[in-house]
């Protein structure tokens, strides 16, 4: 542990600490365009310089800078940097007035202004004055895809982006061409940009080089009201900041959560605010002669309870969507509970999650950090790049590190990283059911919804069990066992049992047994046509394929606009919090849920919100640990054998077709359409 | 009592009345400070805050960028601003610039702030209207303001120049 002073301040650091990051434990501050905690170090626009005692006599880059490398004084005293001598001021100011040669003087256009590194840091460390009289470089703007937009005028060339796509994108799209003034950041060949992490790309330019399209000259930082929240788009439950206008979400940006999603967020994530806004329920319709007409709140709810309560309990049914949150899910199986409905099911993809092997039978039991520490990661019948994007970099990181094992059964698809392939169907994971212990210390399974949405789900599930406990992946101090979830309110559901009751149908046998009432809440992918004649109850936000074959419409409200718990795929509640109003008559969905059981005669027993969780935390009091991830027992894993059957022969198929229409929301959203359009040219020019 | 001479001499020859009498012919005669309103005006100083105008470059290009500094440095809030880029070329340009006149203040910030001295306050003050919802200007009444006044604010601008 190397000892220094920085500015007088003794310290002692770890091995292989930069003197950037030696100066941040002492609380110094230390401007920087190109160093990023979570990349490679380039040491590129030299703004870090500071000023080393004992070292050579010229400032140096110190986020390139080993404290390892620094000298001790003559008389073996701690070696001495300094981060406020006259020296190191003066080479700032000759850094930022080269920086600010190129770089045009359009902060009232550039959608960074006030937000930017660059302005921020001129003004801190900058000179008052220009020297520079000439005129300036000009670049081309770049096409980058519908995502990112470009200013090259106003590049530094940190090379950040650069970077970052390589290194955890892990995609090569991007590079330089050119050296010194002519140095350009290209695509090459003007091709958009291919990956599912690209927005990030937009929070990594210090500058205005790389801005957001969909966001182009909407809105400035200061006057956003900005809600830390959930994000809800896949299952990993990103750590969110949604910046609102008035009514209007005007972006999404991500927030530093180490344990989850580091600082990254899918695309999906960040650009579907336009979905909030298009395809809305904003007020209760009901069915009249065929045809959907707008109604008042009290005849659509008097209508859908008349309508419950006339119907046998076990001719009615409730399915829950993928974005439903515990509250509401619990809700609703109150309502089930009071009203002896036993048909109710929170999987509508029909999966047999929870149905045996207690809590860690659903959920990603090692964490999604724990990624970092296996030594073999066996993929079945999953692509974390397009079920989880982040969580799909966080193994891309681990595999860059070395020494990680990656198998995958299932679709042999680019995943960004090299992984050895093992077959494409269920034959392939048998092969590991008699296997000799694994050689590894922290070997990890990432089962896939692909995997287990299937006739023989239950069968896959108890295989893929028996194969971890051969192959190591479950035992003592650690459990490998990972379940990967496509929808955020999955595991939130399971928790509080929203499962069938005794003698109930799941969602298969709801979709085939003619029911006379069927309560919809955000479910829309299920097949409609298999409803037939049943009266359907949609509530929702969005005018998807529920509401489109409903016969009452409760519009809901969207996640960014409710109170609401979800649970990632890690068994973490995590609390949403409202960014804006849901748009006209619409409620929130568990108001709604509890007014249609007053009407329907049935008593929840909560008025309130807080009464609803006091409830709700009864049942599942592992949702009152916020943020906090709740180990369960793997003791229960081996239950999981009780629903083993005849396994099929056919591969395994990812759940998400398409990656930018995977929930109502971004259905709804016109840049997730065109996202998904380019995809779809991209995959047909490659085939040609 | 006693009577002093002078006392005597002041009341005689009505002192008081002939120095007032003059005084009043003096101002009788002299040029008058009022304006009779409407057909005269008063000098205007050009750094004068009355009416606002949106202004154009000579070309007849708009010269505001939405760059929403007026709007954030406003302090009656009286601004509002909601920019997009423009279809044919996709510049930065506002969509909407609202000035609601009944909160103003007339401080001057919004026209210091301006970086391409679009937003200004001209020399018009004689703006009054009959209901209040006429004080809400929009985009196209403070463009038409600018194209009307042009002359006038260019030349004040031009005088101040040299001060700032």
């Amino acid at each position: 542990m190397p000892k220094l002073k920085i500015d007088g301040i003794e310290i002692e650091v770890e091995n292989g600490t930069t003197l950037l990051q030696a100066c941040e434990v002492a609380g110094k501050e230390v401007p920087r365009f190109c160093y990023h905690e979570r990349l490679s170090v380039a040491g590129n626009c030299r703004m870090c310089l500071i000023e080393v005692k004992g070292g050579p006599p010229k400032p140096q880059a110190s986020c390139a800078m080993s404290v390892n490398d620094l000298r001790p004084g003559p008389n073996g005293e701690a070696p001495e940097i300094f981060t406020n001598t006259p020296m190191v001021k003066k080479a700032r100011e000759g850094v930022m007035e080269f920086l600010l040669i190129n770089h045009p003087l359009d902060c009232p256009i550039c959608d960074q202004a006030g937000e930017c590194d660059l302005q921020d840091q001129s003004m801190a460390y900058g000179s008052d004055h220009n020297r520079f009289y000439e005129n300036k470089r000009a670049v081309e703007d770049k096409y980058l895809g519908p995502l990112v937009k470009t200013a090259m005028n106003r590049c530094i060339q940190c090379t950040r982006c650069v970077r970052f796509t390589t290194e955890v994108a892990g995609i090569e799209e991007l590079g330089a061409t050119g050296r010194g003034e002519d140095m350009e950041i290209t695509t090459y060949l003007s091709k958009a940009i291919s990956s599912e992490l690209q927005g990030n790309i937009i929070d990594l330019c210090p500058v205005g080089a790389l801005t957001s399209k969909p966001y182009e000259f909407k809105a400035r930082p200061w006057e956003l009201r900005k809600t830390e929240t959930i994000d809800v788009m896949d299952a990993v439950g990103s750590n969110i900041r949604v910046d609102a206008r008035g009514r209007e979400v005007m972006r999404i940006l991500p927030r530093t959560n180490e344990e989850v999603n580091e600082e990254w967020i899918s695309d999906k994530t960040r650009f579907v605010w336009d979905g909030l806004r298009t395809q809305r329920l904003d007020q209760p319709y009901v069915r009249d002669l065929g045809k959907l007409r707008p109604a008042s709140w009290d005849e659509a709810l008097s209508r859908a309870a008349a309508k419950l309560k006339a119907a046998a309990p076990e001719r009615v049914g409730i399915l829950l969507g993928d974005l439903v949150a515990a509250e509401e899910a619990f809700a609703l199986k109150e309502l089930a509970l009071k009203m002896r409905i036993a048909n109710i099911d929170c999987r509508q993809d029909g999966t047999p999650l929870g149905e045996h092997g207690g809590r860690s039978g659903y959920i990603f039991n090692s964490g999604i950090a724990a990624i970092e520490e296996a030594d073999a990661i066996m993929l079945i019948g999953c692509n974390p790049r397009l079920e989880a994007p982040v969580l799909n970099a966080r193994i891309k990181k681990r595999a860059n590190k070395g020494g990680c094992l990656i198998g995958v059964v299932g679709e042999q698809a680019d995943l960004t990283y090299t992984y050895t392939y093992l077959g494409a169907g269920p034959e392939s994971l048998a092969a590991f059911l008699d296997h000799p212990p694994a050689n590894k210390q922290k070997p990890m399974f990432i089962i896939g919804q692909g995997a287990l949405a299937r006739p023989d789900g239950a069968a896959l599930l108890a295989m893929a069990q028996k194969a971890a406990v051969s192959l190591g992946v479950i035992k003592d101090g650690w459990n490998g066992f990972n379940i990967l979830h496509t929808a955020a309110g999955r595991v939130g559901a399971l928790d509080v049992c929203a499962l069938p009751g005794e003698g109930g149908k799941n969602t298969t046998a709801m979709l085939q047994g003619e029911l006379d009432v069927m309560i919809l809440a955000g479910a829309d992918e299920i097949d409609m046509s298999k409803l037939g004649k049943t009266f359907v109850i949609y509530i929702g936000s969005h005018g998807d394929a529920g509401a489109a074959r409903a016969d009452v419409v409760l519009p809901g409200a969207a996640y960014t606009e409710k109170s609401a718990t979800y649970v990632n795929t890690e068994g973490r509640p995590q609390m949403a919090v409202r960014a804006a109003f849901p748009p006209g008559d619409a409620r929130e969905d568990w108001a709604i849920i509890a007014s249609l059981a007053k009407q329907a005669g049935a008593d929840l027993g909560f008025t309130s919100l807080a009464a609803l969780r006091a409830a709700m935390y009864k049942v599942a009091p592992q949702l009152l640990l916020l943020d906090q991830r709740v180990v369960a027992d793997a003791f229960a894993l081996d239950e999981l054998q009780r629903g083993a059957g005849e396994a099929f022969k056919s591969p395994f198929v990812s759940p998400v077709k398409d990656f930018y229409f995977t929930n109502p929301i971004a259905r709804a959203s016109a840049i997730m359409a065109e996202c998904s359009a380019l995809k779809n040219a991209q995959k047909l020019q490659a085939a040609e | 009592m006693s009577l002093s001479l002078t006392g005597v001499g002041r009341q005689l020859f009505l002192k008081e009345f002939v120095s007032a009498f003059l005084l009043a012919m003096k101002y009788f005669f002299a040029p008058k400070v009022t304006l009779n309103y409407p057909h005269e005006k008063g000098m205007l100083s050009p750094r004068f805050r009355g009416e606002h105008a949106l202004r154009r470059y000579p070309n007849g290009e708009e010269r505001c960028i939405a760059c929403k500094l007026c709007e954030a440095i406003c302090p009656a809030q009286a601004i509002t601003i909601e920019a997009g880029p423009r279809r044919n070329d996709g510049t930065r340009r506002t969509t909407r610039y609202d000035i609601d006149m009944t909160k103003c203040i007339y401080c001057g910030f919004c026209q210091e702030a301006c970086p391409v001295d679009a937003i200004v306050e001209g020399p018009n003050f004689e703006y009054a209207v009959e209901t209040r919802e006429e004080l809400m200007f929009d985009k196209a009444k403070l463009l038409d303001n600018g194209d009307r006044w042009e002359r006038e604010i260019a030349r004040n601008l031009a005088l101040d120049a040299p001060y700032r």
